[in-house]
């Protein structure tokens, strides 16, 4: 009895022995073979890639990943004495070498005995495809509902089988409505019965979007008579509902368009709409402001990378101070000497703007400043059928709030009293007490200092050269005179108003001719209106 | 009174300190050069790096023992980016300053406003930007690439390789991007690409706000088809172009964008790791891989001072157009104009893509074609290139003004627009 059963166990576990084995060595001849595969990647010309690629694809086998997203970033290296691969990780002047399938280090290597392995966007598609169908099965849903995507986007007969093995296993509703699309997507291109891809047409149709589309599209080409009227009718239901989402789309570019113009044009509303002063040197303040960014983002980058997504919020109050200070000293050094001489004013400030371009231009370089969006100001969400970039929205957002804060400034503040006291008149407020020279140089810096805020968020949308202030310069004189001088309201109602108009202009007119448009109903306006949208009026007017 | 007198005083001065700083190089044993390239204004970001660029060419050959035993002398003015002034200091340099050859512009209008002082005070100018051909002067040499050297490739590439079949064509709103366009236009129809697969779009200079333009791409390209953009969108508005790209997130293997303007120097402005895979058409990269180009970016950091500064394109055509003119006085055995004129024609010096390019009588050079996809470093990696070098054709044979139009300034034709045709010198743009 207990030899039996000894025996039993010894047999059992020589079976177990003998299984592992053949496992282990099945295991590790797979291995070998697509070790083999992956350092093929290695030869030949792009289309030879691609082919290996797939041929890697077929395997199945996840452990591929890895490799085939180094290929795809350009981190995949040919070692040239052996021809072996590896994914790298670069470390100063040399590169840290890791295995492609165990993903252990492998030593270091010069970047001089190394080859890359070239991709182009042919070879980085069929990478992508492949890498969709391999991490359809993945544990984590964001992976299978971006493997999902990739699937969707990029329809071949090859896909329908993983994708109705991972459909059936799917359990987030998500995934599973993309994959339902994919598979959808995979029978249109299949040769399957006309009520099959009937439904598939309607699955698609249904999911409408941009993508929808072109996948429709390019059905038609190649559809036969009976499914042709069903794929029209998709067609044009889906861009039925895309005219809507059109208009939308529009008023958001304008939104944008016009918060830009806002932030430009607020300052100039400080120091041209409330104390009269042509500042022609204003898109300089923005520039400033832009290139004190540049500043900090430089700083942090070379000494603290983990502040770098704070890197804006940081920049804001230096640029406030920086052009602040320097809107002080030419208030100071120039301007107060030019009060009630608008012509010499327009000269003189024209000039500081001139030396200020030159002078950004000796110390920072005639060439674009590199500055980078934090991580939540890059990308964009879909927002129904718009596409909403959170650099954009931030803008928005943050014009309002400078706005905001610049209305309760003036309006609720003594300084603000001081000011508009000032500005309304003059020889009273002097009477009153007030130190008058000194309010306009308080005045005119804190409209500088609120243009360099602007060019805080413009460095994000623009580029930061010496030149960034001369493409604002009009635009912000434009908004201020339409929406009317001395009126905070008016340059909001302006900018806005200016930005929908151009953005619905466009799409008609071309971006040419619909700034000349612009102008031109701006010039009639004007002629109609010569004091803007929102008039002061009573004495004030006079002053 | 007493701050307006001081200010005189210091312009007085600071004109004379100039004016002796001219004198006490005017030496009679010096060969001289002029250099004219915006140093201020809108242009002054290309342009100020190819001033760079020579005098460092200048102060290396000058190390090698100078040109026909005598130094060479840089003369840079500053046209300031404003176009008439171009013609004014062109007028300046070769009158006053008396310089045997001048290296400058950049933009087309700034070369056709000097053209007419070149031809008139018979000087010579090089002229190292890529731009749009029609055209073929007897004073001037175009180092850059003509539409065949570049967007014609570039096309043809994509419609090989990327089996792109809608094309949109955005650029700016001026000369040479109208011109490419007219020439890519009449290409892809003989190709048999559809009017309707077409889109055609410009912008003004400077156009920041490219939200409505990148969305409409992103609808043209869902018709099913295979889109690209080919785009002529110069200076300052790339940047915001391109960011605008990555943030829609248009990836370089759906809609691609290739671009004629877009160099190593632009790149530096801007965060590329959204727009890997993006393409753009030159003939040099600063990344392309052969010991004359290492030697010239070693040169190039050691001269600025500055490690991170990058090479281009234009900067290669300088190279090359400097090598020409060095080794063209040397086998004139002198500096005068029409005896250089016809050195030129054949002389061939090596460039930094790894060969030779040649002077052809038509005052344009061979070069070869290289496509590269940006890359997240902001370099540029060489996909494809041309099998062999490509020449010049200032008459583009696919407009039909210009398809009977050809150019050969050597002795017996010396003509910049023999029309084939009618077997007459003159026919557009005499």
């Amino acid at each position: 009895m207990l030899t039996r059963l000894a025996y039993r166990s010894l047999q059992s576990l020589l079976v177990t022995f003998c299984l592992l084995i053949t496992v282990f060595a099945t295991d590790l001849r797979a291995e070998d073979d697509l070790r083999a595969m992956i350092n093929a990647l290695g030869e030949g010309n792009f289309s030879q890639t691609a082919k290996q690629v797939e041929a890697l694809a077929k395997t199945g086998d996840p452990k591929i990943v890895p490799a085939l997203e180094a290929l795809a970033a350009g981190d995949l290296y040919q070692r040239k004495s052996d021809k072996q691969v590896f994914l790298t990780k670069s470390s100063g002047g040399t590169l840290i070498l890791i295995d492609p399938l165990s993903g252990e280090e492998a030593g270091t290597e010069a970047s001089g005995a190394l080859a890359k392995i070239k991709v182009n966007n042919s070879l980085r598609r069929v990478v992508r495809s492949a890498l969709g169908g391999l991490t359809l099965m993945s544990p984590d849903a964001g992976t299978r509902l971006q493997a999902a995507q990739t699937l969707l986007r990029t329809p071949s007969a090859d896909a329908l089988e993983p994708v109705e093995t991972a459909l059936a296993a799917e359990t987030d509703a998500r995934v599973k409505l993309v994959l339902e699309r994919a598979r959808a997507a995979a029978l249109l291109v299949l040769d399957r019965p006309d009520d099959e891809k009937k439904a598939a047409i309607e699955i698609i149709g249904n999911a409408g979007g941009q993508d929808s589309l072109s996948l429709l599209s390019a059905a038609l080409a190649s559809a036969d008579d009976t499914l042709k009227p069903d794929i029209e009718a998709a067609i044009s239901d889906i861009q039925d509902r895309q005219a809507l989402w059109a208009a939308g789309q529009n008023v958001w570019y304008g939104l944008s368009l016009g918060s830009v113009l806002l932030l430009a044009a607020i300052g100039l509303a400080i120091t041209f709409g409330v104390m009269g002063i042509i500042n022609m040197a204003h898109g300089e303040m923005v520039m400033l402001g832009a290139y004190t960014t540049f500043v900090v983002q430089e700083i942090i980058r070379n000494s603290y990378p983990w502040l770098f997504d704070w890197s804006l919020a940081i920049a804001l109050p230096l640029a406030f101070l920086v052009t602040g200070a320097v809107g002080l000293a030419i208030e100071r050094g120039v301007i107060r000497f030019l009060y009630g001489r608008p012509l010499e004013t327009l000269l003189a400030t024209w000039g500081i703007s001139l030396i200020l371009q030159q002078a950004v231009r000796t110390i920072f370089g005639p060439t674009n400043r590199e500055v980078g969006n934090p991580s939540w100001m890059s990308g964009a969400f879909e927002l129904g059928g718009l596409t909403i970039t959170w650099n954009r929205l931030w803008i928005i957002v943050f014009s309002l709030a400078v706005f905001a804060a610049l209305l309760f400034l003036l309006k609720k503040t003594p300084m603000g009293l001081q000011m508009r006291a000032v500005t309304q008149n003059r020889r009273m407020a002097s009477s009153m007490g007030i130190r008058t020279p000194w309010v306009d140089a308080l005045t005119f810096a804190l409209g500088s200092g609120i243009a360099g805020i602007a060019g805080v968020a413009l460095s994000q949308i623009d580029n930061v050269s010496p030149n960034l202030g001369q493409g604002y310069i009009i635009d912000s004189f434009m908004v201020v005179v339409f929406g009317g001088v001395g009126n905070l309201w008016g340059t909001l109602v302006g900018a806005f108003t200016l930005g929908i108009l151009n953005k619905f202009l466009e799409p008609y007119a071309g971006a040419v001719l619909g700034k000349i448009l612009v102008l031109v109903l701006i010039i009639l306006f004007i002629q109609k209106r010569p004091r803007g949208l929102f008039a002061l009026k009573g004495r004030a007017v006079e002053a | 009174m007493n701050i307006k007198a001081r200010l005189t005083g210091a312009f007085l001065a600071a004109v004379l300190s100039t004016t002796a700083l001219n004198g006490a190089f005017a030496a009679d044993d010096t060969i001289k050069v002029g250099i004219l390239h915006s140093l201020s204004g809108t242009m002054a970001i290309s342009e100020t790096t190819l001033k760079d660029a020579m005098l460092m060419l200048i102060d290396e050959q000058n190390k090698k023992g100078g040109l026909l035993g005598k130094k060479l002398e840089a003369v840079v003015v500053d046209p300031a980016s404003d176009w008439p002034l171009f013609a004014e200091k062109a007028r300046e340099l070769i009158s006053v300053n008396d310089v045997s050859a001048v290296f400058g512009c950049w933009t087309s209008v700034s070369r056709k406003s000097v053209l007419p002082v070149f031809e008139e005070l018979n000087s010579i100018l090089f002229y190292p930007v890529q731009y749009e051909g029609e055209e073929s002067q007897r004073n001037v040499f175009y180092t850059g690439a003509a539409p065949n050297q570049q967007a014609i490739p570039a096309v043809d590439y994509l419609m090989e390789n990327e089996e792109v079949e809608r094309w949109v064509l955005a650029g700016t709103d001026y000369v040479y991007p109208r011109t490419t366009n007219k020439i890519l236009e009449a290409y892809l129809i003989s190709k048999g690409v559809a009017p309707e697969d077409i889109m055609i779009n410009y912008t003004p200079f400077g156009h920041s706000d490219w939200q409505t333009i990148v969305s409409d791409i992103k609808k043209f390209g869902a018709a099913g088809k295979k889109t690209a953009v080919v785009s002529t969108i110069n200076g300052d508005a790339n940047v915001p172009f391109y960011k605008e790209l990555g943030n829609q997130g248009v990836k370089a293997e759906d809609i691609p964008v290739v671009a004629f303007s877009v160099g190593e120097e632009e790149l530096a402005g801007l965060d590329t790791a959204p727009l890997v895979g993006h393409l753009a058409a030159w003939n040099y990269f600063q990344s392309v891989d052969n010991p004359a180009n290492a030697e010239f970016i070693k040169t190039w950091k050691a001269y600025t001072k500055n490690d991170k500064r990058v090479t281009n394109d234009p900067m290669e055509a300088h190279y090359i157009g400097f090598n020409m003119w060095l080794k063209a006085v040397e086998k004139a055995g002198t500096t005068d104009t029409d005896a250089v004129l016809d050195a030129m024609i054949g002389v061939s010096v090596p460039n930094l893509s790894g060969g030779y390019s040649t002077m052809m009588p038509n005052h344009h050079i061979t070069k070869p074609v290289l496509i590269g996809e940006i890359q997240a470093d902001g370099q540029f990696e060489t996909v494809w290139e041309t099998p062999g070098l490509v020449v010049g054709d200032e008459w583009s044979d696919y407009l039909p003004d210009s398809k009977d139009l050809i150019s050969d300034w050597r002795a017996p034709m010396s003509c910049g627009n023999f029309n084939v045709a009618t077997g007459k010198c003159g026919g557009k743009g005499s």
